[in-house]
């Protein structure tokens, strides 16, 4: 049986990325993920698996670290939180043009600006719809417990390395924070050189005679080559699209309200949704656990079985955009959303659900 | 000792930028009067002075120019 | 002796370094981006490490790097070469690694990048092509442009006033413990050319040894930028850019 242990969010994510066989890892300071860094270096992991882990002079430096380790070939990752993660997304979009594995870890706080430190869901648009310049997607996945971000880490890399593109894991405040049993899976060594070359051909290795270089780049003048390269990313999305999406459900089958939630949001509207069944009230929940892609096919059904749709989010409502349009006008799309660190409770779910349904 | 040299240039690929000639320590080297096919007065070898010594292709940015010593 | 009879095989003493790949530079005529190349090369070729070494490039002129020296190539966001290369060398410890950066993107956008790679003294070779001007985007100004310099951002030319003053990146790292070569060369002559490429192979030497980050400032033209002909900036250089950018080693940790 595998070993339980009780621990943060983020002390997960680091115990993780040394038991998954990670090869670097790249950070700088910020609340609420600190303990991401402070961990690993508490473990020395150099000593063990001889992973790498390096306080970086600023998040700007860190995500670019991560893109030099990740040309390599290597599994690379650094956490922040939403500044810092701002900081980040000039290099996220570099990594996605050069078509570069990595996984990024942003435990959002409050903003805009310096906001607040405590937890928040404020990055969806940022990340799911943007995270730098340029035509491009993550793959986000969203943690709703300290199991999950231990999880994530590996799935993320399994991700990252399959389409050759940037994995967000898009985590707040709360998961990174709360304590909570961890089920530590079977350890997985790091990758060896020979793995390396198998896994990522196209890394730089230094150029042996026989083979043509390895070059890492996100460049090119010609609008055509780049047309061409752009259609390769769509191929590619299309492909992650039709694949990857990922979703639980909680008592949908016979709902006839639905709520959309992710991350620790969801876990509050699952019991919001058990509150309202109490009360003889058919409630159900979907839980987007990948961000991009999206589901907005299972959505879409659900939206023509219930009466009415809410995104409830630790923000001024961002991912109810994309449930409106999975929704398709076949049934109304409400939100509910607490801003600044502050959290609802179920009772103000409910609450809520209740004035936008109009029911007593 | 004294030596001997020729060079050999790759003239459609010189830019005539003109650093090898003031380099050249023999006046063995100057700008040709033809243009090469993307316009530039290239690089050609003059008169029998060279000595092989380099100093024109050490300095070529273009790696154009070949030399060839010989010690007489 | 007919020069036929001298251009044989055997009497070959100078060619193009076989590292050079046949792609024809992008640079300007005199430029010495393409000088600078061909010394790397050579470097690499003598010491027998193509395989192992990997290069970075910046943005700026020499974004294209990776099209003319026949290594892996990583090819960096502006200013942040030292970032890749710190974790390409701490992952890949075994591997000769180096920055090539022009002095926009390592003394203006990407000094907290350098500085931070120069204090943690990773062991890498950072090799600083210094013209004083931006030359990809124009001519603008960079923060090594010297006093009364024209650029296209300073007209009039550099006025400390309204522009601040040049910046002396080595000799600032130099005062880093982290750094263990530091020197500034040129390539404007056959001599400061073998010079600076001694210099290039001692630091790729250093970072064999693990102690710490190797730092070849080139002091260099951008003619066009400058507006001059190549040889008439080799002459500019020589009387302007040496008096605030002195030619010579400035720290040998191993001397």
């Amino acid at each position: 049986m595998a070993e339980k242990i009780l621990m943060k969010g983020n002390e997960a994510i680091a115990i993780s990325a040394i038991r998954n066989g990670v090869d670097g890892y790249f950070g700088y300071p910020i609340t609420p993920q600190s303990e991401v860094m402070e961990t690993l270096m508490k473990e020395k992991p150099w000593e063990t698996t001889g992973m790498v882990v390096l306080q970086a002079e600023s998040e700007t430096s860190s995500i670019n670290m991560i893109y030099g380790g990740a040309s390599c070939g290597k599994k690379v990752m650094t956490s922040s939180s939403s500044p810092g993660v701002s900081l980040m997304c000039e290099g996220i979009s570099y990594m996605a043009g050069a078509e570069l594995p990595c996984v990024v870890v942003d435990v959002m706080r409050g903003g805009p600006g310096l906001g607040t430190i405590q937890p928040s869901q404020s990055d969806y648009d940022m990340i799911v719809k943007g995270g730098g310049h340029g035509d491009f997607h993550n793959i986000v996945i969203a943690p709703a417990s300290a199991q999950d971000m231990y999880d994530f880490v590996d799935w993320g890399f399994e991700l990252a390395f399959r389409y050759r593109n940037p994995v967000v894991i898009l985590s707040d405040g709360i998961i990174g924070q709360m304590m909570e049993k961890v089920e530590l899976h079977p350890a997985k060594p790091r990758r060896t050189a020979e793995e390396i070359l198998e896994a990522a051909p196209w890394a730089v290795t230094g150029k042996p005679a026989g083979r043509p270089r390895n070059i890492i780049t996100s460049l090119s003048l010609d609008s055509d080559i780049q047309e061409v390269f752009n259609q390769k990313l769509a191929r590619k999305y299309a492909e992650i699209e039709a694949r990857e999406v990922k979703y639980t459900e909680h008592l949908t089958d016979d709902a006839e309200y639905l709520f959309v939630a992710f991350g620790c949001s969801s876990r509050i509207c699952e019991a919001a949704v058990d509150e309202l069944r109490q009360s003889g009230i058919k409630a159900g929940l979907l839980r987007p656990v990948t961000l991009y892609p999206y589901p907005f096919g299972r959505i879409g059904e659900l939206a023509g079985q219930v009466k009415s749709i809410m995104s409830i989010e630790l923000n001024l409502g961002q991912m109810v955009t994309d449930v409106r349009l999975a929704a398709g006008g076949k049934c109304p799309v409400g939100f509910y959303g607490r801003q600044g660190g502050n959290i609802f409770t179920p009772e103000e779910i409910v609450e809520a659900f209740r004035k936008f349904n109009n029911l007593k | 000792m004294a030596f001997k040299g020729a060079i050999e240039i790759d003239t459609a690929h010189c830019k005539g930028c003109g650093v090898c000639v003031t380099n050249c320590p023999t006046g063995s080297i100057r700008l040709s009067g033809m243009v090469n096919s993307k316009g530039y007065n290239y690089a050609e070898m003059t008169g029998d002075a060279c000595i092989g010594c380099s100093a024109c292709a050490l300095v070529c940015p273009d790696s154009v120019i070949t030399v060839y010593r010989v010690k007489i | 002796m007919d020069i036929a009879d001298i251009k044989r095989p055997e009497n070959l003493v100078y060619r193009k370094p076989a590292l050079i790949t046949d792609n024809v530079m992008h640079y300007c005529p005199g430029c010495s981006h393409g000088t600078v190349h061909k010394l790397i090369a050579e470097v690499i070729e003598e010491m027998g490490i193509q395989d192992s070494t990997i290069g970075i490039s910046p943005v700026g002129c020499s974004v294209f790097a990776y099209n003319y020296i026949d290594i892996d190539w990583e090819e960096a966001a502006h200013g942040r070469a030292p970032a890749l290369a710190t974790a390409t060398k701490r992952l890949c410890p075994d591997k000769h690694v180096f920055t090539y950066q022009g002095d926009g993107d390592l003394a203006s956008i990407g000094t907290a990048e350098i500085i931070h790679a120069c204090s943690r003294g990773e062991n890498i070779v950072v090799i600083f092509i210094n013209n004083g001007i931006y030359g990809m985007t124009g001519g603008q100004m960079a923060p090594t442009t010297l006093i009364g310099m024209k650029t296209s951002t300073t007209p009039y030319g550099r006025d400390p006033k309204l522009n601040g003053f040049p910046m002396v990146i080595a000799d600032m790292i130099a005062h880093l413990d982290g750094t263990a070569y530091i020197t500034r060369q040129s390539v404007h002559t056959a001599a400061a050319v073998r010079k600076a490429k001694s210099a290039i192979r001692k630091a790729f030497e250093y970072s064999e040894k693990n102690i710490g980050l190797s730092f070849v400032e080139i002091v260099a033209t951008c003619n066009s930028g400058w507006k001059m002909s190549p040889v008439d900036a080799n002459a500019w250089m020589v009387e302007h850019m040496f008096r605030k950018y002195p030619i010579g080693d400035i720290k040998d940790v191993l001397k």
